[in-house]
C-alpha cells in the first residue's frame, strides 16, 4: 500500500472517531432538550425562513436582530405583539394563536440554553474565550 | 463523440452567477430601503435566492471544469452520466427557485428549500463521484494531487450534504445546541469539500500551463493536500466558538484552524516562480486571474487567521466581518480560480478568442471588490461596537445609523456586479460558440 494512501486511511479513521465523539457529546448533558411544542415552533421558524433575517448565537441573517435571549429580555407578550403586527422589515405572517404560542415556547427554550451576546465571557491571554453558563 | 454537457454545466454556472449578483443587489437595497419590493420579494426569499445562485456558480463551474478536463485528457469513462447529472441538477435548481419564489421553505440556513429536494442533489453528487472516481481508479495512488482532490472532494461533499440533514433523525431532533453545531459542522466542511474541487481545478490549470514545475506531483503538493483535508475534517468549529457546546470541540477547532490557508498560497507561490516566459505570454488571461487569486488569498488569509482567534472572533462573530470573510473567499478566491479555469477552457475551444475586455474587467473587479469588502468591515465593526461597547440601544436605531454605510455598500455592489458582467459575458459568448461548434 502506498504511503499516501495509508495517510488517507489513517485520517479517515480519525475522522470517524472524531465524528462519533462530536455527534454524541456536542450537546452537554446539562442543556435542556426541546419540548414537543417547541419543536412545532421550530418547524414554523424553518417553514418561514426566519433565519434569513434573525440569528441565534450570532448565526443567521443580519437584517433583523439576534433573538437568542429575546424571551428573557422582552418577554412573551412582546414577541406575541411583534408576530401580530409585523414591522417595516418583517412581513406579517398571519400565524394562528396556537402557532404563535409554539413559536414563543421555542424561543423560550432556546433562551434557556445560554447567552448571546455573552457580555460576561472571560477572555484569556492565550486568545481563548470562556463563555458563561446559564 | 465528446459530450457537450461539461460546457452546459459551465454556461449554467455563469447564469447562476448573474442570478446571484442580481439578488445580492436587491438584498442590499432592502437594507437601505426596508420595504423595497416587499410586496413581491421579501428578504426571506431574496437571501436564499442570492445564496443558492452563489453556491450554484461555484459548484457547477467546478463540476463542469472537472468533467471537461477529464474528457479532454481522455480519462472520462461515462460520458452519458454527465448529461444525466446535468439534467438532474438543472431540474432540481428550477424546483428550488420555484419553492423560494412561492415562499415554500423548510430547511436550515443555506439549504432553505424543502428537505425532500436534497435527494436529487445527492443523486447528482453520487453520479459525479462515481464517474470521477471510476475514471481515475486505475493507478490512483500514482496520480497527481488534483485528481486526489477531486475524488476526496466529491466523496466528502456527499457526506457533509447528508450530515446537514442529521437534524431530521430522532436522536438529534430535540437537541437544539447539537443541531446548531452540526449544521455549522456540515456547512463548514461542505465549503472545505468544494474548496477541494476548486483548488484541485487551480492546481490542474497551473500544472498544465507549467508542466515542468512539479505542481501537482511533488511531495509539497501532497503535504498541503493532506493539510487541507485535515482542515476540511476538523477545522469547522470556529463558527461555533460562542455556542455552549462541549468545550473540547471548540479547543480542538482553535488548534486546527490556525493551519488553514497556508496551503494554496504556498502552491501558487512556488508555481509562479517556475513559470517560463513563453507560457506566461500565451496564457496571459489565465495567469492574470490566478495572480489575482494569489492576492485575495493573502488578504483573506489575514482576515481568516484573525477571526479564528476566539478573542477576536468574540467581537466579529454575528457581524458583517464574517460576511466580508465569506464574500472575500467566495468572490475573491473561488471566483478568480473558476474564471481562470473558464478562460483556459474558452481559449482551448476558441484559440483566437479576444480576452481584452475580460482583462479590463478584472482590473476594475479587484478594485471594486476591495472597496466592497472594506465597507462590509466598517458595517461589521459598527455592529460590534453597538453590541459590546455602546450603551444599550434599539436594534432599529443601530440599523438606521448604518444606512449610509449600506447605501455605499449597494453602490459598490452595483459596481462589482458591472465588473463581473464585463468579465463573464464575453466568456459566456465564447462558451456558447464552443457549444454550437
Amino acid at each position: 500500500m502506498s504511503k499516501k494512501f495509508l495517510i488517507l486511511i489513517v485520517l479517515i479513521c480519525f475522522f470517524g472517531v472524531y465524528n462519533y465523539l462530536v455527534y454524541t457529546q456536542s450537546q452537554p448533558p446539562t442543556k435542556p432538550l426541546l419540548s414537543t411544542n417547541a419543536l412545532q415552533g421550530q418547524k414554523l421558524w424553518q417553514d418561514n425562513n426566519c433565519n434569513s433575517c434573525h440569528q441565534f448565537y450570532g448565526l443567521g441573517g443580519y437584517l433583523g436582530p439576534d433573538i437568542t435571549n429575546v424571551y428573557s429580555l422582552k418577554g412573551g407578550d412582546f414577541i406575541n405583539a411583534m408576530l401580530n403586527s409585523g414591522i417595516s422589515t418583517m412581513p406579517l405572517f398571519h400565524f394562528s394563536d396556537l402557532e404563535k404560542q409554539n413559536i414563543i415556547t421555542f424561543l423560550k427554550e432556546v433562551d434557556s440554553t445560554g447567552f448571546y451576546p455573552d457580555k460576561k465571557s472571560i477572555i484569556h491571554k492565550n486568545g481563548w474565550v470562556e463563555i458563561s453558563e446559564k | 463523440m465528446k459530450s457537450k454537457a461539461p460546457l452546459l454545466f459551465i454556461i449554467t454556472a455563469i447564469a447562476s452567477l448573474i442570478t446571484a449578483i442580481s439578488f445580492g443587489i436587491i438584498a442590499t437595497l432592502q437594507y437601505v430601503q426596508f420595504d423595497f419590493l416587499k410586496p413581491f420579494l421579501t428578504f426571506n426569499k431574496v437571501r436564499p435566492m442570492h445564496v443558492t445562485g452563489a453556491l450554484s456558480w461555484v459548484l457547477l463551474s467546478a463540476i463542469g471544469g472537472i468533467y471537461y478536463y477529464l474528457q479532454k485528457d481522455g480519462l472520462l469513462k461515462k460520458q452519458l452520466l454527465v448529461s444525466y447529472h446535468f439534467i438532474i441538477f438543472l431540474l432540481t435548481g428550477i424546483g428550488i427557485y420555484t419553492c423560494y419564489a412561492l415562499g415554500i421553505f423548510g430547511g436550515k440556513e443555506y439549504l432553505e428549500f424543502p428537505p425532500i429536494l436534497i435527494i436529487p442533489i445527492l443523486i447528482g453528487w453520487f453520479l459525479f463521484a462515481y464517474n470521477v472516481i471510476g475514471s481515475l481508479l486505475n493507478g490512483f495512488t500514482k496520480r497527481p494531487v488534483y485528481f486526489w482532490m477531486w475524488c476526496t472532494g466529491s466523496v466528502f461533499m456527499i457526506y457533509h450534504l447528508s450530515e446537514a440533514y442529521i437534524w431530521l433523525t430522532p436522536y438529534f431532533k430535540d437537541k437544539f445546541l447539537a443541531n446548531t453545531a452540526l449544521q455549522w459542522k456540515a456547512g463548514g466542511s461542505f465549503v472545505g469539500s468544494w474548496n477541494m474541487l476548486v483548488y484541485g481545478t487551480a492546481t490542474y490549470v497551473m500544472a498544465k500551463l507549467s508542466p515542468t514545475s512539479g505542481v501537482g506531483t511533488d511531495k509539497k503538493s501532497f503535504f498541503f493536500y493532506f493539510l487541507g483535508l485535515s482542515n476540511l475534517m476538523f477545522g469547522w468549529a470556529h463558527h461555533v466558538y460562542l455556542i455552549p457546546i462541549a468545550p473540547w470541540i471548540r479547543y480542538f477547532a482553535y488548534l486546527v484552524s490556525m493551519t488553514e490557508w497556508i496551503l494554496l498560497i504556498s502552491i501558487i507561490y512556488s508555481w509562479k516562480k517556475s513559470l517560463n516566459f513563453n507560457t506566461t505570454i500565451e496564457n496571459k488571461v489565465v495567469i492574470k486571474f490566478l495572480s489575482s487569486t494569489d492576492k485575495w488569498v493573502l488578504i483573506n488569509l489575514f482576515v481568516a487567521l484573525l477571526i479564528s482567534i476566539p478573542a477576536i472572533n468574540y467581537y466579529t462573530h454575528g457581524t458583517h466581518v464574517t460576511v466580508a470573510h465569506s464574500m472575500g473567499t467566495t468572490i475573491g478566491i473561488n471566483t478568480t480560480i473558476l474564471l481562470a479555469s473558464i478562460a483556459y477552457i474558452v481559449q482551448k475551444e476558441n484559440p483566437n478568442f479576444n480576452f481584452k475586455l475580460v482583462l479590463k474587467g478584472l482590473t476594475f473587479f479587484n478594485i471594486a471588490l476591495i472597496l466592497f469588502l472594506i465597507t462590509l468591515l466598517v458595517a461589521g465593526a459598527s455592529r460590534s461596537q453597538w453590541m459590546y461597547a455602546l450603551e444599550p440601544s434599539a436594534f432599529a436605531a443601530m440599523q438606521y445609523k448604518l444606512k449610509t454605510v449600506y447605501l455605499i455598500m449597494a453602490i459598490l455592489g452595483s459596481l462589482l456586479t458591472t465588473t463581473i458582467l464585463v468579465m463573464v459575458l464575453p466568456l459566456f459568448k465564447g462558451l456558447m460558440k464552443a457549444l454550437r461548434g
